[in-house]
């Protein structure tokens, strides 16, 4: 696969590590009163789509960055690279 | 036997012989030949047995899809199995052998399973070797083994050199038959940087061998003109021996270029190269191939493709046969009655069974409508053929064409189906092609010239007007369309004899009839129970006709029987080649500590540690065993002092504004208030609670600490780090990179060790006052040169780390043995600091495995409740802090002469070793000079609350079980005055 990488243009997905689903990003806040649940569902539940699909992968053999890929599971057509900085940020992420 | 069926015209060259040899008998061919047409040439028609019922075997093909003609070429480490003689070029030298024979190849013992064919059938080995239930290992499983492949391997390390390389085009064009070469042409003048691949050694596909007329010249003088116009192009890459084996994901297709097979030897070049192409588009120009008409015994040694009967006659100037027959169900196998006549090869007769002749007259030729072979007779090569009109003809040389599939197989790599075309009968490929890919010629259905010229002409004009060449459009070559009208006949019914579909695994019409019979009947399941098309040919002249015999014994259509999946690769690609240079020592990068040279030169032995050599120990004269030099390196540095290089930890650097904050989320305990000047050991987890990582942690000033990790982890703790950076807190002001390979950095331990770094660091005040315990400091050593000064001890003893930029770290271990002479001082390496570690109680990998919490390992109060760190949460699980949980112990033997082993298992005295009773492990072991006896570390239920209780720790895997005391963790000095002092 080729990933086109926001800041780096197209990039062979060998440099690349693969996480997971991007909702990754949205880790609870560990000090509220339903940490526990929150955290469970957070680590364990995940969709598992055939279709499109938001990851997360790492620019291991590159710069580093963390990127959201939105990808077809089926035919791994790749529709948007993102920046998962910028991702977060725009969830608001507060830190 | 020298050449008698050698005939006139071709493109072997006649001035260059070559000599070969062919289980040992001595043969010669000439430049330009296959192993196969030289065999030809020379009348060799057994060529090999068959894989199940070792019937004698000729080549059947001219290509790559060959099933019989599989070799053992080359000798000793070279020897390679099963290779197709029909591809393999001739070289003077060559030795080949046939396989799949005990005894000679005219008389094989094994030949015997043919008459035990009826047992045999489909599935056989489902219902059979299935009782007595012993006899399986001793007796079925050897048998089956011995009696199993076709070739052998040398068993020795194959000797060649394999590489790999990435190649970049606008457009890949694979295949350089008259589409492609179409294709080739008008992209190439439109100016697309472009790849054109074939799998042959000569360009041309079909146009070399069958007579054409392309513009008013010949098919081959066609060629040569477009491959020098090509030639001229400075933007076209012409790969010769190349196959392009399998279609990847966004354009990226896999390439296999066999750069020396066709030499006696390569000398230093690679042998084959695996080179993976990025295409912004691509056409698959890959021809179409061959299949056969199953009827009765029509597999044996002279039953060939009618195509190849005709590429051996134009091609390579053989003639596969004194008396040919032709048996057809299509107009190509005419086409190739005209040719041969032509050259003064003797065809005796064309049998077809449609009824009206598509020719009126071929000279010499007897024209047998309506009619079909029905039976054949010659035990190692065909003498006679018998037809269903009763007729029988004496021939050596049986022409069959069933037709021809067009070769679709890399429009369907990812998933995609062909669909069945009526017409050419036969599968084209259907609308899901990979993205960017484009089919023309016959791959497309285009079967006859005039329209693969045109489709490969078209599709690639199109190509570059859609990547913006404003086309200089070439002209478009022209040709005639032959006639392939083709009358849809698959089989010969009515007859006992086995009718062969799958010629490589003997898959015979009855097979597929009894495995629908018995209920198989998805392709899917049919072509795993027959093993149809799962041989090293995958299929490539068999699956066709079997679907269609499929299909007519379900009373489906063949569109709704479908065809089996096609997956990479198109041909066979040897291991070595996806292996390429990473073999051996080269399999990962070897990293090297910055004292490697010096430790090199004491004459340390080395470990690897993930990729890193590390010194293991350094053996003097007067140690016996390994033992002796690790129990004296750790008495050293216990009495005097001791060094050894710890580079190989993760070493991060983080800075910014919010770096203790950021911290503060990475590490469990808390890590805000660390005062700038001092160290402090840090536990990570995972966000599930579960052990991560550990390790010290120093605060060179407010906005910039410089964090260690453990040597395995220290890869995968930046990249979590990194997530956490910018995908968790992407608002804080902080900044990591990794620089564990820009310091060279050495503890130095024992009781000596102030005394030694004294004459190291510049200028500081190395008293328990002005350094204390976990002070850290940038300091300057031996007279000026940046280093860090860290008071930590990972042994229990008074230590410290010193860091010099890695350029220095060479010159600093030398500078520090010679500070510490006077001292005695001793290098130790990975034992020893395992050793010392596992006596002070401290936990590694072996402890951190994965598994175990910090509750385990006695650390659950490290965790803050105050704030919220990664995995803090989850830590808390009830099930991960109950009070039955194992606990981290540690262990002496109670007999002082026994010894341990990790792994094993704690039992209480008196009950059985069960896993109802099994209460924990050993994680770590060692003899302890100091204790002089074993210890090691492990993990017991409640193991806080039994130190002094006597337990078994019993291993099973090792069939010990010894009596063991529970002590604390911390066995060496465990009030900690030695390091603090």
């Amino acid at each position: 696969m080729i990933i086109n990488h926001p800041l780096l243009g197209p990039r062979d997905a060998n440099e690349f590590v693969h996480l997971g689903d991007e909702s990754l990003i949205d880790r609870p806040d560990g000090m509220a009163d339903d940490a526990a649940n929150k955290f469970h569902d957070y680590m364990y539940l995940r969709d598992n789509p055939a279709g499109k699909y938001r990851e997360l992968w790492y620019h291991d053999a590159g710069d580093r960055s963390w990127l959201v890929v939105t990808r077809d599971t089926l035919t791994h057509e790749i529709f948007n690279v993102e920046l998962a900085r910028d991702v977060a940020r725009a969830r608001g992420r507060s830190k | 036997m020298s050449q008698s069926f050698r005939i006139n015209g071709g493109l072997t060259d006649r001035s260059k012989p070559i000599n070969f040899t062919f289980n040992n008998k001595k043969m010669v061919g000439y430049e330009g030949d296959t192993l196969a047409s030289a065999l030809l040439a020379n009348g060799q028609r057994l060529v090999g047995r068959s894989f199940k019922y070792h019937r004698p075997r000729g080549i059947f093909s001219a290509g790559s899809e060959e099933p019989n003609a599989l070799v053992q070429l080359r000798t000793g480490a070279y020897q390679e199995p099963n290779t197709r003689a029909t591809v393999t070029e001739l070289f003077d030298g060559l030795t080949a052998t046939s396989q799949n024979h005990r005894g000679s190849l005219g008389f094989d013992f094994m030949s015997v399973t043919d008459l035990l064919s009826p047992f045999l059938g489909a599935g056989f080995y489902y219902k059979t070797f299935m009782w007595p239930k012993a006899f399986w290992e001793k007796i079925y499983e050897p048998i089956i083994r011995s009696s199993a492949g076709l070739g052998s391997l040398s068993m020795l390390e194959d000797p060649d050199k394999y590489d790999k390389g990435f190649l970049h085009c606008d457009l890949l064009i694979a295949g350089s038959g008259p589409s492609g070469l179409a294709a080739a042409l008008a992209a190439g003048h439109a100016g697309l940087r472009i790849i054109i691949a074939d799998e042959d050694y000569l360009l041309g596909g079909r146009l070399l061998e069958e007579d054409h007329n392309i513009e008013g010249i010949s098919g081959q003088d066609w060629v040569l003109q477009a491959l020098a116009e090509l030639t001229e192009m400075s933007n076209v890459r012409i790969l010769p021996r190349t196959t392009i084996y399998g279609a990847y994901d966004h354009g990226i297709y896999g390439a296999l270029e066999r750069k020396t097979d066709h030499l006696a030897h390569s000398g230093d070049k690679p042998r084959q190269v695996l080179w993976r192409i990025y295409s912004k588009r691509a056409m698959i120009c890959g021809g179409a191939t061959e299949r056969s008409i199953a009827f009765p015994n029509n597999d044996r040694p002279g039953i060939m493709l009618a195509g190849a009967v005709r590429a051996y006659a134009t091609r390579y100037g053989v003639a596969t046969g004194n008396k040919i027959a032709i048996f057809t169900n299509n107009d190509t196998g005419w086409q190739t009655a005209v040719e041969l006549v032509a050259k003064g090869v003797n065809v005796v007769a064309i049998i077809d069974p449609r009824d009206t002749a598509p020719r009126a007259h071929i000279s010499g030729v007897a024209m047998i409508m309506g009619a079909s072979v029905c039976n054949t007779s010659g035990r190692k090569a065909l003498n006679r053929i018998t037809l269903t009109n009763g007729q029988t003809l004496n021939v050596d040389c049986l022409a069959v064409s069933g037709g021809w599939s067009p070769n679709v197989h890399l429009t369907c790599h990812q998933r995609g189906r062909p669909i069945w075309n009526d017409t050419i009968a036969g599968f084209v490929p259907g609308g899901d092609l990979p993205v960017g890919q484009f089919v023309a010629g016959a791959a497309n259905g285009d079967m006859t010239l005039g329209a693969a010229l045109k489709s490969g002409h078209k599709t690639a004009t199109l190509i570059a007007k859609d990547l913006g060449f404003t086309t200089n459009v070439s002209k478009e070559a022209k040709a005639d369309d032959e006639n392939f009208a083709i009358k849809q006949f698959w089989h010969v019914t009515g007859y006992k004899q086995r009718a062969w579909i799958d010629l490589q695994n003997d898959v015979t019409t009855k097979d597929i009839k009894q495995s629908q019979a018995e209920g198989f009947r998805s392709v899917e399941h049919l072509k795993r129970y027959t093993t149809l098309g799962m041989a090293t040919d995958q299929g490539k002249t068999s699956n066709v006709l079997g679907l269609a015999v499929m299909a007519e014994a379900t009373g489906k259509t063949i569109p709704e029987t479908g065809t089996t999946i096609f997956r990479p690769p198109y041909s066979p690609v040897a291991i070595g080649a996806f292996g390429g240079r990473e073999r051996g020592q080269h399999f990962h990068p070897t990293r090297l500590a910055p004292s490697h040279k010096w430790a090199d030169e004491q004459g340390a032995e080395f470990v690897e540690v993930g990729n890193w050599m590390r010194a293991q120990w350094f053996p003097k004269s007067d140690d016996k065993t390994w033992r002796d030099s690790v129990d004296r390196e750790v008495k050293k540095t216990r009495t005097s002092v001791g060094v050894c290089d710890v580079s190989t930890l993760g070493k991060i650097d983080i800075k910014g504004r919010d770096a203790a904050e950021f911290l503060n989320k990475i590490y469990s305990n808390p890590f805000a208030k660390v005062p700038v000047g001092r160290v402090r050991y840090g536990l990570m987890l995972r966000e599930d609670g579960i052990c991560y990582d550990d390790g010290t942690t120093a605060r060179l000033a407010e906005d910039h600490f410089v964090m260690t990790t453990t040597t395995a982890n220290a890869v995968l703790v930046y990249r979590n780090m990194e997530f956490a950076r910018q995908c968790l807190f992407p608002n804080l002001d902080v900044h990591l990179i990794s620089t564990t390979d820009q310091w060279a950095q050495f503890a130095i331990a024992g009781p000596n060790s102030r005394a030694v770094l004294s004459k190291i660091i510049d200028k500081v005040d190395m008293s328990n006052d002005g350094f204390p315990f976990m002070a850290c400091s940038n300091v300057t050593v031996c007279g000026g040169t940046p280093g860090r000064l860290f008071r930590i001890s990972f042994s229990g003893e008074l230590a410290y780390e010193v860091a010099v930029p890695v350029r220095y770290g060479d010159a600093l271990i030398r500078e520090i043995i010679k500070a510490g002479e006077e001292f005695d001082i001793t290098p130790y390496g990975t034992e020893a600091l395992g050793v010392m570690r596992i006596e002070k109680g401290h936990v590694t990998g072996a402890e951190l495995n994965g598994q175990v919490t910090a509750f385990n390992v006695n650390m659950n109060n490290m965790i803050s409740t105050k704030k919220d760190s990664i995995g803090s949460v989850l830590s808390r699980r009830e099930m991960m802090i109950a009070d039955d949980q194992v606990r981290l112990v540690g262990v002496k033997t109670v007999e002082i002469s026994d010894s341990l082993a990790s792994g094993a298992h704690f039992v209480a005295k008196g009950e059985k070793p069960t896993t109802k009773n099994d209460q924990g492990w050993v994680a770590s072991v060692c003899y302890s000079p100091h204790f002089e006896q074993h210890i090691g570390l492990g993990f017991l239920e409640r193991g806080h609350e039994r130190h002094g209780e006597i337990i078994r720790a019993w291993d099973g895997v090792r069939g010990t079980d010894i009596l063991v005391e529970i002590v604390s963790a911390h066995m060496y000095d465990p009030e900690g005055g030695l390091q603090r002092g």
